[in-house]
């Protein structure tokens, strides 16, 4: 009996912390060039950005229209949806970190 | 297959965190909720914060024989001159601030019945699933003459620490008008392109500093990773400074003798002032003790789990598992051991691993100012990690010399980046 109630008091502080979407296909490669927020580095931050302009940035990067050095041979293996799916869950860690 | 129920991980997660409410030391020995992962390299490193981050509950043990981490990405530069050696090496003290249990043990053995893993001072640590990110293992069985012992005479240098400074300093002490030889091994290997990087450094150093000498690249292979990109550039850069020596015109190394630093090939024998013997490769040996190497020395794995394909609940990141076309980088272990991490905690929680996509990205310097990279797509098919078909690719063979010179800075970019993902 104490033990059920210890596992439900737990499993209760678990549900309300807050859980982070799960990252959808290709998204935890990113950080692997992209550092988080705070860092001056050469290659910029995806932290603060809106999921728009990623999208938008990804498709400029697949045709062409803006040159890049490795992320036109990047983008153009992921789809609009992909990308999209992408950029949500960046923003949605932006706003998970700003949580206190 | 065992696997833990939904119900037995939460009343692990719940016991464990009881436990820890109470004062009392964390609960050892919790199967259900403990993944161990052995190998504190990009791999394994990366695969330990992920899990963490991903599910604090999990107990995350990281088995990894020693305290101090010495990148191989940018080691080139150290052999070169162009950097020293602490700015390759990290501590564990980060791992450890996420509630990952370091063990400073080298691993020696994997009991699959009762899943746990041997320590080399007689302890052992139960697994809920286990994850092997060994890296790899030189091969001292391959090339008659090369051995352990002979590493000091002829480095490696495929490892870095020692063997990378001990190879600078052959350099530094080599007279003007030396020769200096680089023997490169067969596929696959760990970072295709850096026996080339290598040479580019090296030929960089000798241009400055000692331009009388000559530099030969004794090669098991009739191509190599961004091989166009490569040549063009020696041809710009370093003028008859390099041979490059293919498979088919005898590059093959059969046979070496330390004692003169000579490289025997079917076509001839090569005396060098300074040689650099990297030798063929295979998974890091607890692969093999833990039943996960197959026949080729290397691991095969599932494309979307990274789960052994010889032994269930084992998984395999990194430079040790048949990546398919991912290349052995250190991007790619970063970029698998996260989705490796997911994976072990859908299967852990009883759900279906979703379908990944990984990236490799990968620089070389053909010099300080002079970066060319490869980058691939790639998705799980047919068993294998492939590349996703009009994706990736190298750099322009002509550009101009900003490009490049961007390209250098990204690398440097990249390997803070990744490194402060890793270890800070």
């Amino acid at each position: 009996m104490r033990r059920e109630l210890l596992l439900l008091a737990v499993l209760g502080v678990v549900a309300a912390m807050p859980v982070a979407a799960e990252a959808p296909a290709g998204a935890t490669a990113c950080a692997g060039c992209h550092a988080p927020a705070g860092r001056d580095l050469p290659v910029p931050t995806l932290s603060g950005r809106t999921p728009e302009s990623i999208v938008a940035d990804m498709q400029a990067f697949r045709s062409g229209s803006r040159p890049a050095t490795v992320m036109d041979r990047i983008a153009k293996g992921f789809s609009d949806g992909e990308t999209r799916a992408i950029a949500n869950w960046l923003a949605s860690k932006d706003h998970a970190s700003a949580k206190p | 297959m065992r696997q833990p129920s939904r119900r037995t991980v939460l009343q692990g997660v719940a016991a464990s965190g009881a436990v820890a409410a109470l004062g009392a030391p964390p609960a050892i020995g919790q199967a259900q909720s403990r993944v161990v992962v052995i190998g504190g390299g990009f791999a394994g490193a990366s695969c330990a914060r992920a899990l963490k981050q991903e599910d604090h509950n999990l107990a995350v043990t990281l088995v990894e024989p020693q305290t101090l981490y010495t990148a191989c990405p940018f080691s080139n530069e150290v052999i070169a001159g162009l950097r020293e050696i602490e700015a390759q090496q990290f501590t564990y003290d980060g791992v450890r601030r996420d509630g990952i249990e370091v063990v400073h043990q080298a691993a020696t053995g994997v009991d699959h019945a009762a899943r746990r893993v041997r320590l080399a001072d007689g302890a052992e640590i139960e697994y809920a699933r286990l994850v092997v990110a060994p890296g790899v293992d030189l091969r001292f069985d391959a090339i008659p003459g090369y051995s352990e012992t002979a590493v000091e005479a002829m480095p490696h240098a495929w490892k870095a620490g020692g063997q990378t400074v001990l190879l600078r300093r052959q350099l530094a002490e080599m007279a003007d008008g030396g020769t200096v030889v680089i023997s490169s091994p067969p596929n696959p290997f760990r970072c295709p392109p850096g026996p080339y990087e290598r040479a580019s450094l090296i030929a960089h150093y000798l241009k400055l500093s000692k331009p009388k000498s000559k530099l030969i690249i004794l090669d098991a292979k009739d191509q190599f990773s961004k091989q166009r990109l490569f040549q063009a550039a020696w041809q710009e850069l370093y003028p008859g400074l390099i041979e490059w020596v293919s498979l088919s015109m005898g590059g093959r190394v059969t046979e070496v003798d330390p004692s003169t630093k000579t490289l025997i090939t079917e076509f001839g024998n090569h005396e060098a002032d300074v040689a650099n013997v990297i030798p063929p490769q295979r998974a890091g040996a607890i692969a093999a003790m833990a039943g996960v190497a197959d026949q080729t020395g290397w691991c095969p794995i599932d494309p979307v789990t990274f789960e052994s394909k010889l032994q269930p609940g084992i998984h395999v990141i990194g430079d040790a598992a048949i990546g398919g076309a991912m290349p052995k980088s250190a991007f790619t272990a970063n970029a698998q051991a996260k989705v490796c991490a997911a994976a072990v905690i859908s299967l852990l929680r009883d759900r279906k691993p979703a379908e990944p996509k990984l990236i490799n990205t990968c620089y070389s310097l053909v010099a300080p100012d002079y970066g060319i990279s490869i980058a691939g797509v790639y998705r799980p098919k047919d068993g294998l990690l492939a590349e996703v078909e009009g994706a990736g690719g190298t750099s322009p063979l002509s550009a101009p010399a900003s490009v490049r010179a961007a390209e250098a800075v990204y690398a440097d970019s990249w390997f803070r980046t990744i490194t402060g993902e890793v270890f800070a």
